[in-house]
């Protein structure tokens, strides 16, 4: 009986487990003329497996930031301009950076895993093992909340931890970005930076993956 | 290896696939038993396609009540929010946990039959981690993912039939509602409404995967509604969907509630902004909008109308009206009349504490707004119910015996926000209001300090409340009520789950769970012996709410995380 249903099931064209077929990942064009007709509907965008997976590293866009990157301000427009020390602003909201190879003049952008954010306090406020991988009293956390996912971007003074909006984690910068609130089950990954001529550069890989440490 | 050693070997190894068989065979959902579902069945997302959360089950009623003790639970190995019912064919279970899980179990003994996950891509975000259930149809299984795929699995082995990407996940679309089945379709749609997307409604072949229509919540300008966008704002104007529609037989009309309009500075998009905050009626087969209706134009407060309405026959000035029913988020009870081909107001009138309307068109429906409650950039600006609204997402309940239609409110509780510019960037927060203005925007008065949460019991017939139970903080917990004269829900944070007599309001009953308890009750019936099933797990807005309210009361609740399926029957 139960192998019986297991033929049907196999049998059936459309079937191939794990994997999308061409037609049932397309949203054909067909759908658009035969709906167009009605109100409201409309043409949705051609959706393909590989438009949605992203994989890590696979050319210098999406690899993760490199020992001599420089790093740049991920919210300009134009042509990459590297950030110096000087235009981190001292014990305010991090800047959003992502990582910079000069070599091949590319900016790391094809992954939001390679979001940075650098903060700036007065050096003589960090703890020693911070300090080791500050540059000038700036340093560098992954953007990315260690929880589901979300975009760390709120700096709290008053706690000196940076805050995740989705669930609220708070990760405390001076203490190797570790958890002091909320669901986040891990610290959040950092980086070295050191500078030259004024300029930052990174100077260690993460010390963890960045991203999201999903239970179960 | 000696003969008889073999012999043992090969039993023992065969042993648990003479279990496996001992399930049942596997009853293919068609869509009569959709229209009727079996009593002793849950076959849908709120039983039936009338979204009543309704069993007609009554072994379990309120004389025996105190006898009901937990069958057996199981632990989902997952975080967060857990919100789907337990979905029960003919003796297997299937539930959905955060984190894109579906779990196959003996509805009667709590054994694990298959457990399916979605990988999960490495860079999504997932604001909302949570899943609301799966639909049932022949002999699949289907499920949205935060990663904005509809899944299809075969029911027996939980292996992939077929799976479609419905929308683009790095754009900030992502589902967690269950799929509604209508006559070989599957209906999803998309959540994303902090992230700038622009919502829809589509409907998938059931056997294939293959798109048969979309239907967008949000109009281009050439379209009916579209003029009340300006110019450039409705590619990302919300409308998000994430709460599975209702369905009329008699008419083919689907009843689908979208949510607030992105991002959420009515400054920056001036108009009404159809369809977002409305309920609309779409013709099943081809996703025409028949009909619809805005509860509130140009939102400001976050106030997603995304709960679909209920359908149910009530009685006015001695007039019977074929019903559309919604507890709003705006904090309005919304009496709607449907017809074959449109919708036609008939009441409204407010179930908690609102100071945003100042009047409601008795012809229309339409709001007036007292303008000091009107949301603009810059200005820091009050308002009651709070963003979380007089009922959020949990739905709320008919039962056709008492009558009753049950609400799960959260009454008393004002918000404060300033709205702030705001700038697109493809799949990140698009909001207008600071994250630290979120954190705080609870305003407590002097009620709320006297309790919050509520359920409430309406007679819809004469526009009266029956009764009401108070709960002395947040009340996040989707309802059920039953055959048995009963309404259940979880949703306080003292992690107890909840047993009311449907007709008076008295609690009867209650069960400390492991977690806060946000999931959709649902009740089946195996062997002849009833089950109640629940997920404990708290998450997602309701734990959010809890961090507001630490932020401003002078005590702070921990709620444990962590999910499970909790299943209880009668103590013989
Ligand atoms: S994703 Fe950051 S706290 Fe949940």
């Amino acid at each position: 009986m139960a192998q019986k249903e297991k033929d049907i099931v196999v049998a059936r064209p459309s079937e191939s487990a794990g994997a999308c077929t061409a037609h049932s990942c397309d949203i054909s064009r067909r759908t658009f003329v035969r709906a167009a007709g009605s109100v409201l509907i409309g043409s949705s965008s051609l959706l393909r497996l590989s438009d949605l997976h992203a994989d890590e590293g696979t050319n210098a866009h999406d690899q993760r930031p490199t020992i001599g990157d420089r790093l740049v301000n991920a919210a300009t427009e134009g042509a990459p301009t590297p950030l110096k020390v000087s235009d981190i602003p001292e014990n305010s909201n991090p800047i959003i950076a992502l990582p910079y190879d000069t070599a091949s003049n590319t900016v790391r952008d094809g992954s939001r895993l390679n979001k940075l954010l650098l903060l700036r306090l007065p050096v003589e406020s960090l703890d020693a093992e911070t300090r080791a991988r500050a540059a000038d009293g700036v340093f560098a956390y992954s953007a990315t909340c260690t929880h589901q996912g979300c975009e760390v971007s709120q700096w709290l003074p008053a706690d000196q931890a940076l805050m995740c909006f989705c669930h609220f984690s708070k990760f405390d910068v001076r203490a190797a970005g570790s958890v002091t609130a909320g669901p986040a089950p891990s610290n959040l990954p950092y980086l070295s930076l050191r500078s030259e001529g004024g300029e930052l550069v990174i100077a260690s890989a993460f010390n963890t993956k960045p991203g999201a440490k999903r239970s179960g | 290896m000696k003969r008889h050693h073999l012999y043992r070997f090969l039993l023992a190894a065969v042993l648990p696939l003479a279990a496996v068989a001992a399930e049942p065979s596997y009853t293919p959902v068609t869509n009569a038993r959709l229209l009727n579902p079996e009593p002793q069945n849950w076959l849908m997302y709120r039983a039936n396609y009338s979204g009543w959360g309704y069993s007609p089950l009554k072994q379990i009623n309120e004389h025996n009540i105190g006898k009901l003790k937990l069958a057996w639970s199981y632990s989902t190995g997952m975080m967060e929010g857990h919100q789907a019912p337990p979905i029960v064919n003919n003796g297997y279970m299937f539930v959905t946990t955060p984190n894109n899980q579906v779990i196959a179990l003996a509805a009667k003994t709590g054994r694990e039959l298959w457990r399916y996950k979605k990988t999960i891509p490495d860079e999504l975000q997932q604001l909302h981690p949570t899943n609301r259930g799966v639909a049932l149809y022949g002999d699949k299984v289907y499920i949205g993912t935060t990663d904005a795929f509809l899944v299809a699995l075969d029911a027996k082995t939980g292996k992939e039939s077929w799976k479609t990407p419905i929308a683009d996940w790095k754009a900030g679309y992502y589902t967690t509602l269950a799929p509604l089945a209508i006559n070989g379709k599957i209906l999803v749609g998309c959540s994303g409404g902090e992230y700038g997307i622009r919502g829809f409604v589509a409907a998938f072949d059931a056997e294939t995967g293959k798109e048969i229509w979309r239907t967008y919540t949000i109009p281009a300008p050439d379209q009916p509604g579209g003029d009340t966008w300006p110019a450039g704002t409705y590619e990302h104007g919300g409308g998000s969907v994430w709460i599975t529609g209702t369905y009329d037989p008699q008419t083919n009309l689907t009843f689908w509630g979208t949510g607030n309009p992105g991002p959420w500075t009515p400054d920056t998009r001036k108009g009404d902004n159809l369809y977002a905050n409305s309920m609309l009626a779409l013709n099943a087969d081809t996703g025409a909008l028949e009909g619809f209706h805005q509860y509130h134009w140009n939102d400001g407060w976050d106030w997603d109308e995304v709960s679909a309405p209920l359908l149910i026959d009530v009685e006015r000035d001695g007039k019977k009206i074929k019903s559309l029913v919604h507890a709003g988020r705006n904090g309005y009870l919304w009496l709607l009349e449907r017809t074959s081909s449109t919708v036609n107001f008939v009441d409204a009138w407010p179930f908690v504490k609102q100071n945003v309307f100042s009047s409601v068109d008795k012809k229309t429906g339409r709001p007036s707004y007292d303008p000091d409650h009107i949301m603009h950039i810059g200005k820091a600006v009050g308002f009651c119910p709070s963003l979380w609204g007089g009922k959020d997402w949990p739905p709320e309940a008919y039962n056709p015996i008492t009558g009753l239609f049950y609400v799960p409110a959260n009454n008393n509780l004002c918000a404060e926000l300033t709205n702030i510019e705001s700038k697109y960037t493809k799949g990140e927060l698009y909001l207008g209001v600071s994250l630290e203005n979120i954190l705080t925007n609870v305003r407590m008065t002097v009620e709320s300090r006297d309790h919050i949460g509520e359920v409430q019991a309406w007679d819809l017939n004469g526009r009266k409340k029956v009764w009401t139970h108070n709960y002395p903080e947040m009340n996040w917990g989707p309802l059920m009520t039953t055959g048995g004269n009963l309404v259940f829900g979880g949703g306080t944070n003292d992690r107890l789950f909840h047993a009311f007599d449907a007709s008076t309001g008295k609690l009867l009953w209650q069960y400390p769970a492991s977690s806060g308890v946000e999931g959709v009750p649902s009740s089946f019936a195996v062997d002849g012996e009833q089950y109640i099933a629940v997920q404990a797990g708290w998450g997602v807005d309701a734990q959010r709410m809890q961090g507001a309210f630490d932020a401003v009361l002078d005590h702070k609740t921990i709620v444990p995380q962590g999910g499970s399926i909790l299943v209880f029957k009668l103590d013989k």
